[in-house]
């Protein structure tokens, strides 16, 4: 029997196994939501506003570790899709995006509600695909799954012509996805597995920086096999948080500019770095020419672009992050020598030293004005550390990667790459829908939430009971903080002086908020926000305005030149 | 340092869109870019000429078969190759000039294609160097248009680009 397109395109859906469709509909794609309209298998997400729907199955991929899957129509509902779609894109993220386009003769015209999708999106996308025969419609779909979430996992983008979905072909589900063009290596190459055994075997000083590579290939447990195996010091990356648990004593925090004294300094100092699934991205690094001066450094990867991108290193492995350090922990365990005790005694009592600083330490006796960090610290006791946590861009995303200690991948949610603010929201959607008994925060500030603030209807309608913690400091405060510190205090638009109520906002979507401006009423908003499984409640916290992130290394400064909150002028 | 990287891709609209997209993005040279499709009409050959620090250079290889339309990839540089481009120039021929560009032109072994009063257009195949040598020649006179293909390559001996042999 002959199906239409837009019944393939469900079929397909349903046995690629799809679960949601974050969409929005329009007229390029109408066929399509008359096909959906009579089945309910493959459930359809509404969203206000095309990218609350990239990023709501961007928080559903990358809290579950299965593609999110997107629906818009042409045009506007394209263009609309692009940020969430490049956000996704830096962070790796495996996005299926169908854009509906216009019929296939009108193609080129100008037509109305056309553009040319396939042309915006090619650079911000893993790989994209036209379909112009209803009959390549099901092998299409099957390879950009297929691409999506295997290698470097990332969105692909598959533009549809409305005459497409109206076609009739017959429908089969394609065995085989496979790309001649398209092969990812997944096993790492033995001898270069060898060489990094033994070099990690020699350190005296060593260092594990893993980054979000290790969570997006579900390889934390084998990190923290080989982190606890070896005895070092391991930090995260900021999209790597939850790849090793931050409770262990062998966690050293976050790195890079607003990472800890402990994390920075141990790269300056380390003899030996292995680098898993970590990108040595400018805001890791700081100062090239200063990055791990003494180290021997050793990378892992699945995408063999990133190795000698930014930083040269000296032994280089191509594979799944998993399947290698299962290799290099057996290569290690097979050589019989253990790290040199005395020496990796030495070095933890370097490292005890930094953490003797406490660099995240804040003034925590303060009982007039609210402390963003206390809120998060609160956020994370009351969670027990369980707890979802999805973030929006600024220094409310920086304290909560500071405060909140993930043991668990998957559970941190944030834009690290692009760092699209208005993210954290609709991400929390998606995360919520994947995990419906599970606590999700929405760690905001009262800039980054309006961003996608149409979500809370999305919210309503699908009785999402997500907490909201707003950080309202009336500033966009990271904007602010480099004002102050490199502008003079010039404070050129980074205040917000026409800020709505946001309790009566949230009201006013039907769901429940509260304004806390006293540091003791804290705990008991959070609690009762956290306790309701009835609805969102949106906690609007009045901060203080002039709290800074620290510790920071400035832009283009190396890791042993950071500011601690104690020696607050920048050099 | 200069590279001249063989590359065999899908035969499909956008790869060659793919690959220029990735050279502006990225903020690589490109010197020359020729693509046309191979006996297997599934699959288009590009020449592309680039220069850079073998840093840069392998950032480039890397990224481009990072491109799913790309299906192989062979840097032509280290290899015995041959190169080729063509070139057709039309120069203002009058009077005596005319028999002396006709010998320029056979000392270069190229091929008058059209005549008029007043011009001629000359065919010319060889590698860079060799037509930039001949444009050179011909400078002093009045050049009315040059036309360069860019560069083709292709290694020497039992060396093949194809979909299953190995690549760099």
């Amino acid at each position: 029997m002959e199906l239409t397109g837009a019944e393939i395109f469900v079929r397909c859906l349903r046995d690629e196994g799809v679960e949601y469709l974050f969409g929005y509909p329009g007229g390029a794609v109408l066929h399509i939501y008359d096909a959906l309209y009579k089945q309910e298998e493959v459930k359809h997400i509404l969203v206000r506003h095309e990218q609350g729907a990239t990023h709501a199955a961007d928080g559903y991929a990358r809290s579950t570790g299965k593609p999110g899957v997107v629906l818009v129509t042409s045009g506007p509902g394209a263009t609309n899709a692009v940020t969430g779609i490049a956000t996704a894109y830096m962070d790796s993220v495996p996005l299926v995006v169908f854009t509906g386009q216009v019929m296939t003769h009108l193609i080129g015209d100008d037509a109305f509600q056309e553009v040319d999708a396939i042309g915006i999106t090619r650079p911000c996308v893993k790989h994209n695909f036209m379909v112009k025969d209803v009959r390549d419609l099901a092998l299409t779909i099957r390879k950009a799954f297929h691409v999506a979430t295997t290698g470097r996992p990332g969105p692909v983008v598959v533009d549809i012509p409305k005459d497409i979905t109206a076609h009739k072909a017959a429908y089969v589900f394609p065995k085989d996805p496979t790309l001649r063009s398209y092969k990812p290596v997944r096993d790492g190459d033995p001898a270069a597995i060898r060489q990094a055994a033994a070099a990690l075997a020699q350190a005296k000083r060593p260092m594990v920086y893993a980054g979000g590579g290790v969570v997006l290939g579900n390889a934390a447990t084998e990190l923290t096999e080989l982190v606890r195996w070896l005895g070092a010091p391991c930090t995260n990356t900021l999209m790597g948080l939850g790849a090793f648990p931050a409770t262990d004593p062998l966690f050293v925090g976050m790195l890079g500019m607003h990472g800890t004294y402990e994390a920075n300094m141990g790269m300056h100092e380390c003899d030996v770095l292995l680098a898993v699934g970590a990108r040595f991205d400018d805001r890791v690094t700081g100062d090239l020419d200063k990055f791990c001066p003494n180290a021997r450094i050793i990378h892992i990867d699945i995408d063999p672009a990133s190795i000698q991108k930014n930083v040269q290193v000296e032994i280089a492995i191509i594979g799944e992050a998993g399947l290698v350090m299962r290799e290099l922990l057996a290569a290690l365990k097979g050589t019989g020598v253990r790290l040199d005790e005395a020496a990796l005694k030495a070095w933890w009592h370097k490292i005890d030293g930094w953490r003797a600083r406490h660099c995240l330490e804040y003034d925590r006796a303060n009982i007039e004005v609210i402390k963003p960090q206390f809120v998060l610290e609160t956020l994370y006791r009351l969670t027990a550390g369980d707890a979802f946590i999805t973030s929006d861009v600024g220094q409310h995303q920086m304290w909560a990667a500071q405060f909140y200690k993930f043991d668990k991948p998957r559970r941190w949610i944030n834009s690290g790459g692009l760092g699209t603010m208005g993210f954290g929201l609709p991400a929390a959607i998606g995360v919520q829908l994947a995990h419906p008994d599970a606590t999700v925060a929405c760690v905001t500030g009262e800039a980054s939430i309006q961003m996608c603030i149409q979500e809370l209807s999305t919210c309503k309608q699908y009785d999402l009971p997500l907490t909201i913690v707003n950080l309202n400091n009336r500033y966009m405060g990271m904007v602010r903080q480099w004002q102050e510190f490199f502008y003079q205090s010039r404070y050129s638009h980074s205040y917000l002086e026409a800020l709505p109520d946001f309790v009566k906002l949230a009201e006013s979507y039907g769901h429940a908020g509260l304004r806390i401006d006293k540091p003791h009423d804290v705990e008991a908003a959070l609690k009762e926000a956290l306790g309701r499984r009835d609805r969102l409640v949106f906690l609007d916290f009045i901060t203080d305005q002039t709290e800074n992130v620290y510790p920071m290394i400035a832009a283009g400064a190396g890791h042993h030149e950071m500011h601690l909150a104690t020696d607050r002028e920048l050099a | 340092m200069r590279h001249i990287i063989s590359i065999l891709l899908e035969n499909e609209a956008g790869a060659l869109s793919r690959v220029a997209g990735l050279f502006s993005a990225r903020g690589y040279n490109i010197a020359s870019l020729t693509v046309a499709p191979t006996e297997d009409p599934s699959l288009s050959r590009m020449t592309l000429v680039t220069s850079g620090s073998e840093g840069v250079v392998d950032q480039i290889r890397k990224q481009l078969n990072k491109l799913v339309d790309v299906v192989k990839l062979v840097d032509l540089t280290d290899n015995e190759r041959i190169e080729r481009e063509m070139l057709l120039i039309k120069v203002a021929a009058e009077g005596e000039e005319r028999a002396e560009i006709k010998r320029l032109s056979d000392i270069f072994r190229g091929r008058i294609i059209d005549v008029t009063d007043c011009a001629y257009t000359i065919e010319l195949t060889g590698d860079g160097g060799k037509i930039d040598a001949f444009i050179s020649v011909l400078q002093p006179r009045r050049i009315l248009e040059v036309v360069r293909s860019g560069v083709i390559g292709i290694a020497r001996g039992s060396i093949t680009v194809k979909p299953d042999a190995p690549g760099t």
